[in-house]
């Protein structure tokens, strides 16, 4: 007994400690986001702002263009994620639906994509998009980002598809529904919270995604927010503590709630796809 | 072809039986844009490295077959860089997967606050990669980071300079390089653990196997193939990883932290050297894929002895 409520307490203490190890960096951005430039310039920093304030906040949006950053952001991922799903999808139910050649070639597409540093992507699709005249602009963004979403975005949505039993397409015809029918009526709205979820993922990567919109977005006024925060720290690497870390925190907030919204959803379809394939 | 008469032989309506031409229809959609977007890139990249390719250079680009490997290959810089991008990748994945299998086996007990682990725990997965190094930045400033803070309160000296000190900056990255990653790894092996079978556990305490020999041989053979995978693409995200370092030390002090991806970009975005860095990029590729080989092919082997 005693053996065990030694145990305990030791798993206890990892616990714990795991919980400092992950939360500390955390508690510190919001805590530097609230304090005053004074504060911030006192030799010994507290956890908690002696003052709290929003002036950060301010300064932040003051000293960058955030606003637009976030519309760009925001109109980017939203245009991959939706082409993304909406290219992957019918490949998907064909790939989920037969197991053939196709399957397999999917299943390593998303290794071999994975597996490819983005430099040999980079360089020759910067001189397409450039003879395209799509570099510095959105829309070539959200063409990469599309594609780069795909394979993750197939994978899941062929573990979403083989969850859908076929005996239910299967009775459906049977009482004579035609195709399509059956697609709309039966699989469609089966398959729809995977798509969701699928789509949200890819929100997600596109909305964090930094070395493409690095390379391919030049005029400020076109950058997506991972590369306009880096422009709070300047070429010293001497930054303005206070509006970084504001912007930071604001910039994290829609990926954080859009996340919290799929999560259980997103690991789900992850492993269904790892353990099936 | 096969598959579609094995089907219509078993006697299934029609309605599932997707057509030969209905399929292909289906996945066009997605089969265009790879290819031209990303199956056709990759190749062109590849071919790129053979080339003297610069940007904005109005003469035609020719081909100079290998040799800019064989420049290469004398670039003492780019090895060095290689050198600590091996480095970063290996130190970041090793204590990446033994911190996420104590916290999902932690997580796989019945703890009170499993909850908000598990939720701190989503977190650095949905962070984008420059605020978690804006994040650390913050953390490691030499004047108002709280490291040095905690350190000075605990009576450990008066801290340092971590992110430009020649010795720490490696070191100090590779940590936040194992925050960030942490996550996502701990998320795959929980799952693996949910899915091992709750009575061969119970069977092994009632034969009275301690804990350790429950772990070895229950739960680890069970979970062997999520680690293996997990480990393997962790490897490889790590070596190609870019964002996090170049916000936190942009490959600096004097080059201590340039990983290759860094190196390459620098090389291709600001010198402009395309076909250079196109063969930056082959090398990579090879050297990621032969390191794959023998990891998996040594892991494999070994799960046959035991």
């Amino acid at each position: 007994m005693k053996t065990r409520t030694a145990a305990r307490a030791g798993q206890y203490a990892a616990l714990l400690a795991y919980l400092v190890f992950l939360a500390f960096p955390l508690l510190w951005l919001l805590s530097v986001a609230f304090k005053s430039p004074q504060e911030l310039g006192s030799l010994h920093p507290t956890w908690i702002p002696r003052h709290p304030t929003l002036a950060n906040f301010r300064q932040a949006f003051d000293e960058q263009p955030l606003l637009r950053a976030g519309l760009n952001s925001l109109l980017a991922a939203l245009g991959a994620a939706l082409i993304a799903v909406l290219l992957a999808t019918p490949m998907a139910y064909v790939a989920g639906r037969r197991r053939t050649a196709l399957s397999r070639a999917v299943t390593g597409w998303v290794v071999v994509s994975q597996a490819f540093p983005f430099v040999l992507l980079i360089i020759p699709l910067f001189l397409v998009l450039k003879n395209l005249r799509l570099i510095d602009s959105l829309p070539g963004l959200v063409m990469v980002y599309a594609v780069w979403a795909l394979p993750f975005a197939l994978w899941m949505l062929v573990g979403y598809v083989r969850a859908v039993p076929v005996e239910l397409e299967e009775a459906a015809a049977v009482d004579g529904a035609g195709r399509l029918r059956t697609l709309m009526s039966v699989t469609a709205p089966l398959l729809a919270p995977g798509i969701v979820a699928t789509g949200l993922f890819a929100f997600v990567t596109a909305w964090n995604e930094f070395f493409f919109a690095l390379v391919l977005l030049k005029t400020p006024q076109k950058q997506t927010l991972p590369v306009v925060l880096t422009h709070f720290i300047g070429a010293e690497g001497v930054a303005d503590l206070g509006p970084l870390a504001a912007a930071a925190f604001l910039a994290t907030l829609p990926s954080l709630a859009v996340f919290a919204l799929v999560q259980r959803r997103i690991t789900g379809g992850m492993l269904t796809g790892a353990v099936k394939s | 072809m096969a598959l579609v008469t094995d089907v219509a032989s078993t006697g299934r309506p029609a309605a599932v039986r997707v057509t030969d031409r209905g399929a292909w229809l289906l996945v066009l959609p997605a089969l265009i844009p790879i290819l031209v977007l990303s199956v056709g890139p990759l190749l062109y990249g590849i071919l790129l490295a053979f080339t003297d390719a610069q940007s904005g250079r109005t003469a035609a680009t020719r081909w100079i077959g290998g040799l800019n490997f064989r420049d290469l290959l004398h670039d003492t810089l780019f090895w060095e860089s290689f050198r600590i991008g091996l480095v970063w990748a290996a130190g970041v994945t090793v204590p990446q997967f033994l911190l996420a299998l104590g916290l999902a086996l932690l997580l796989n007990q019945d703890l009170r606050l499993r909850w908000l682990a598990r939720a701190l725990a989503i977190v650095p997965w949905a962070m984008p990669e420059v605020v978690v190094g804006i994040m650390w930045r913050l953390v490691y400033n030499p004047d108002a980071g709280i490291l040095n803070e905690t350190l000075h309160g605990l009576g450990l000296g008066d801290g340092r300079d971590w992110l430009s000190g020649l010795a720490t900056a490696l070191p100090a990255v590779i940590v936040v390089g194992v925050w960030a990653g942490m996550p996502q790894t701990t998320v795959a092996l929980l799952a693996g653990l949910q899915n091992t079978p709750r009575e061969l556990h119970e069977a092994a305490a009632v034969d009275g196997a301690g804990a350790w020999r429950r772990f070895r041989t229950v739960t680890w053979p069970a979970l062997r193939p999520i680690a293996l995978a997990v480990t393997a693409l962790n490897l490889i995200w790590n070596f190609n990883s870019f964002a996090l370092v170049y916000v936190l030390t942009n490959g600096g002090p004097g080059g201590k932290t340039r990983l290759p991806m860094l190196f390459a970009y620098e090389e291709a975005f600001r010198y402009g050297q395309f076909g250079y860095a196109a063969a930056m990029g082959c090398v990579m590729v090879a050297v990621i894929a032969v390191l794959l080989a023998v990891f998996l092919a040594g892991r494999l082997r070994g799960g046959e002895d035991a």
